[in-house]
């Protein structure tokens, strides 16, 4: 992918780079260096100094120690702007494009071209076209910014900082949004980026995605610089060994210890879901779900996964289609219905739909219980302080104390508060929407555990992830779905990576009715 | 393990209960320390500022506005805003003066009542069509002192001779003036309501992240229903001090532009502008910030021009020191 000439030279490179915030040391003398042409990959726990790292080279902080050179050259970034200007770009998480102007002008956002004082809009949409074939990215330079797809929004992110005169481009979890097939565009823009030189750091918790198209990769754990390796011939295996400081041996160990529970064959289904429909996203949707149970639900982005979740917890009602729930008919209008029935949905999208950032871990954990813990029309703080404790304990969250903002939790420990919340209303039925999303290895190991222990305890559990190795390890059932209806069911020894797949890929029959 | 060492002052446990404090004053941290500076200031250098009649005088005035701000707080934690309390105020006060040949009992539940029915439309509307509180809030401002005009046959003054009626505005109850009476109370509820009654933990929920609220079961519309209707009856109460105190219903001027003075005494006060957290004790500090000013001010024989200008400079520093992202 690259050429080796330049391979010598850093672009970027980094001597002890040091964070420290309000005594609490963040990062400590982590040494980088970034070769041109190279996608260099940054991995480590929540919490090993990734975004502090990624912050102290775009700008956003100030380093407490150490040193930065671009080319060669000492530099400092003052602010996000300056490193932008000096060629050290980042492309985060959330998408920041104005999302009703059209792409060239989110390009060319306060440096237009201009004629004659005004705006020089052919030569923008030309320069636009230039711009997004070199990459080649196929986009309507018109097209508005806030209609395209997410993935081709990162897209226009990148273009732009390409655009800028990027000599390094950090990249934090690209792909947390994209679909399988929107990864591979992504991949394209970044092959033709790095053909040309452009240096990548590519952060992302997705190991497929690091051995697909890094060179290398540095470790980073508690703030400390682990190891800068190539990847090739770099065991999987050892590459999250050195992630979590843990020993080879014990990992297998973990990892036996994965397979979805099989509950009693005979047992009734507490959950039956039949015909379920909404719209053009939510077609024909059937399953079901025993007592005991973990089942799968696969399936590409936009085929329904997460409506058939959400029509289930009464956030988006189904318009037709049966739902039973231990027996009885279910049919839920608001996700306070579902939560009475006992069905409780963890969202996707934690931040967006799960947290309530400025409100302390107790009352984000108890938010879904207050009435249970109301009398005589008072919280009772004393029941809220034992349910925090009993599942701070349960679930090793880490915090200071009930009273800790959860918007300062690392995204693990912020998950396990929702985990938490949905636990303490005591549900039958647990909805878990790609639970280990954007969290680290350590907390993802200890929710997958808890998922397993739970189901052994009679819960039924409907559980959606894009990770196939995550279902095929966590379910006894595998219910694929594709364009909004259920297109297969895997079970038992038939269970793999590969059926979910090929039932995924495969030809639509048309069903005789 | 708690129990063996309770008697055992732990440094630990003093330094949490530290962290705490400040915590909780935190985000009017500011205000406490500007009416701190305010009061000490003024008590050096005002003549006559340190006297018994001038705290009377400062609490009496801000009786008025207190109420209303708090219920503005309340609607400012969910993320919204409500304009039109004080147009409110001259309804509930136009109302109870129009029914009060039926007796003082039910001039004021009528005015009362009125109040209500305005802030459960503004909430109807918000709730449940969604409608931008700025924009419903600002067409009942205006339909609610045109409606109050009407009430009071095209804006006249009504002249309130009740005895009774004025007791409101005037009584004391021993040496408490009522409406610091009425104040007083709605502080204690609406604090405790907010701190230790599930609708306050929904209201700073729905505020902080709706879509967040909405899937863990709050019912928001209801929330947001609520916190708008009280909102509308806490300025029916005090459009009714008012009225009491001015023995007379004026709709052209009773709480005319108080929406202000509510607003800036919660933003003053360390509620976030933008939702999802609310102190009212802030605001209660915010509004005495506000009032002190005022009374200051004229007591020094600075022109009232003057005292805009410091509580505009008052208001800007509250929104700077809440600012986010402060690394």
């Amino acid at each position: 992918m690259t050429g080796e000439r330049d391979a010598s030279a850093p672009v970027l490179r980094v001597r002890g780079m040091t964070k420290r915030f309000a005594g609490v040391t963040a990062l400590d003398a982590v040494d980088l260096d970034v070769l041109p042409g190279e996608v260099h990959a940054l991995v480590g726990e929540n919490g090993a100094g990734k975004s502090t790292l990624v912050k102290l080279l775009t700008g956003v902080y100030r380093p407490s120690a150490g040193e930065m050179y671009l080319d060669g050259r000492p530099i400092a970034f003052p602010t996000p702007a300056a490193a932008q200007i000096a060629g050290v770009v980042a492309v985060h998480q959330e998408i920041h494009l104005l999302p009703h102007r059209t792409v060239a002008e989110n390009l060319f956002i306060g440096r237009e071209p201009r004629r004659l004082g005004l705006i020089d809009g052919r030569r923008m949409h030309a320069d636009t076209m230039a711009l997004l074939s070199g990459l080649r990215v196929d986009l309507d330079p018109s097209a508005i910014a806030g209609e395209l797809r997410t993935a081709q929004q990162q897209l226009v992110s990148i273009a732009r900082g390409v655009s800028m005169g990027a000599r390094v481009l950090v990249l934090d979890e690209p792909t947390s949004a994209l679909a399988g097939h929107e990864v591979a565009l992504l991949f394209d823009l970044l092959g033709a980026l790095t053909a040309k030189g452009t240096a990548v750091m590519y952060i992302s918790h997705r190991l497929d995605e690091l051995y697909a198209i890094c060179r290398r990769v540095t470790v980073l754990r508690d703030g400390r610089l682990v190891a800068t390796t190539p990847l090739a011939g770099l065991d999987r295996l050892d590459l999250i060994c050195l992630m979590l400081g843990k020993s080879r041996a014990a990992l297998e160990k973990d990892a036996r210890k994965a397979g979805g529970p099989s509950p009693a064959a005979s047992a009734e289904p507490m959950l039956r879901v039949r015909q379920l429909s909404r719209g053009q996203r939510l077609v024909d949707v059937s399953t079901e779900v025993r007592p005991g149970e973990v089942v799968g639900l696969a399936g590409l982005l936009g085929s329904g996964r997460t409506e058939t979740a959400r029509a289930i917890a009464g956030i988006d009602p189904a318009t037709s289609g049966t739902m039973t729930l231990n027996g009885a008919p279910f049919t839920p209008r608001s996700p306070g219905d579902a939560i009475a029935a006992g069905v409780a949905f963890l969202p996707e999208d934690r931040k967006a739909e799960g947290i309530i950032a400025d409100l302390s871990v107790r009352e984000n954990l108890t938010m879904a219980v207050l009435p249970s813990l109301t009398r005589f029309g008072f919280v009772n703080r004393a029941r809220q302080d034992r349910l925090v404790a009993e599942y701070a304990r349960r679930l090793g969250i880490k915090m200071t104390s009930g009273d800790q903002r959860i918007g300062e939790l690392s995204g693990g420990n912020q998950q396990k508060v929702l985990l938490a919340r949905w636990l303490c209303t005591r549900p039958d039925l647990l909805i878990l929407d790609e639970p280990t999303k954007g969290i680290d290895v350590g907390a993802r190991g200890a929710i997958q555990t808890l998922v397993h222990e739970l189901a052994v305890a009679g819960l039924g559990v409907l559980l959606i992830s894009s990770e196939l190795e995550e279902l095929t390890a966590a379910c006894s059932r595998v219910v694929v779905l594709r364009d909004g209806r259920s297109v297969a069911e895997i079970a038992g020894e038939a269970l793999s990576d590969d059926a979910i797949v090929q039932a995924m890929a495969a030809v639509p029959v048309p069903t005789d009715s | 393990m708690a129990a063996a060492s309770t008697r055992v002052v732990d440094p630990s446990r003093a330094a949490n209960l530290a962290a705490r404090l400040w915590r909780y004053s935190g985000s009017s941290g500011g205000a406490v320390v500007a009416l701190i500076a305010l009061v000490v200031l003024n008590a050096l250098f005002t003549p006559n500022f340190a006297s018994s009649g001038t705290c009377w005088n400062i609490l009496l005035q801000v009786s008025i506005v207190v109420p209303v701000a708090i219920g503005m707080t309340l609607v400012i934690a969910t993320g919204g805003i409500d304009l039109s309390v004080g147009s409110v105020m001259a309804v509930a006060a136009a109302v109870a003066a129009t029914q009060l040949h039926r007796g003082v009992i039910v001039a004021c539940g009528a005015g009362v009542l009125a109040a209500l029915a305005i802030g459960l439309l503004n909430g109807l509307l918000i709730a449940r069509e969604r409608l931008q509180p700025i924009v419903v809030t600002l067409a009942t401002l205006i339909a609610g002192r045109g409606f109050a005009q009407l009430l009071s046959h095209g804006g006249q003054l009504i002249p309130i001779n009740d005895t009774a009626f004025q007791w409101l505005g005037r009584g004391r109850i021993g040496a408490v003036p009522v409406p610091l009476v009425l104040a007083l109370t709605a502080v204690v509820v609406a604090a405790v309501a907010l701190r230790r009654t599930p609708f306050g933990h929904r209201v700073q929920a729905v505020g902080g992240n709706v879509a967040a609220a909405r899937l863990a079961g709050v019912p928001v519309q209801r929330t947001l229903l609520m916190s708008y209707a009280l909102c509308g009856l806490l300025a029916g109460i005090a459009g009714l001090v008012e009225a009491a105190r001015l023995a007379a219903s004026d709709a052209a001027t009773i709480g005319l532009h108080i929406e202000l003075d509510a607003i800036a005494a919660t933003v003053v006060g360390g509620t976030a502008l933008n939702g999802g957290r609310a102190t009212v004790a802030g605001t209660v500090v915010g509004a005495l910030v506000m009032q002190v000013i005022a009374t200051s001010f004229n007591m020094l024989l600075i022109p009232y021009s003057w005292s805009l200008v410091l509580k505009a400079a008052i208001i800007l520093v509250a929104v700077f020191l809440q600012r986010p992202g402060r690394v």
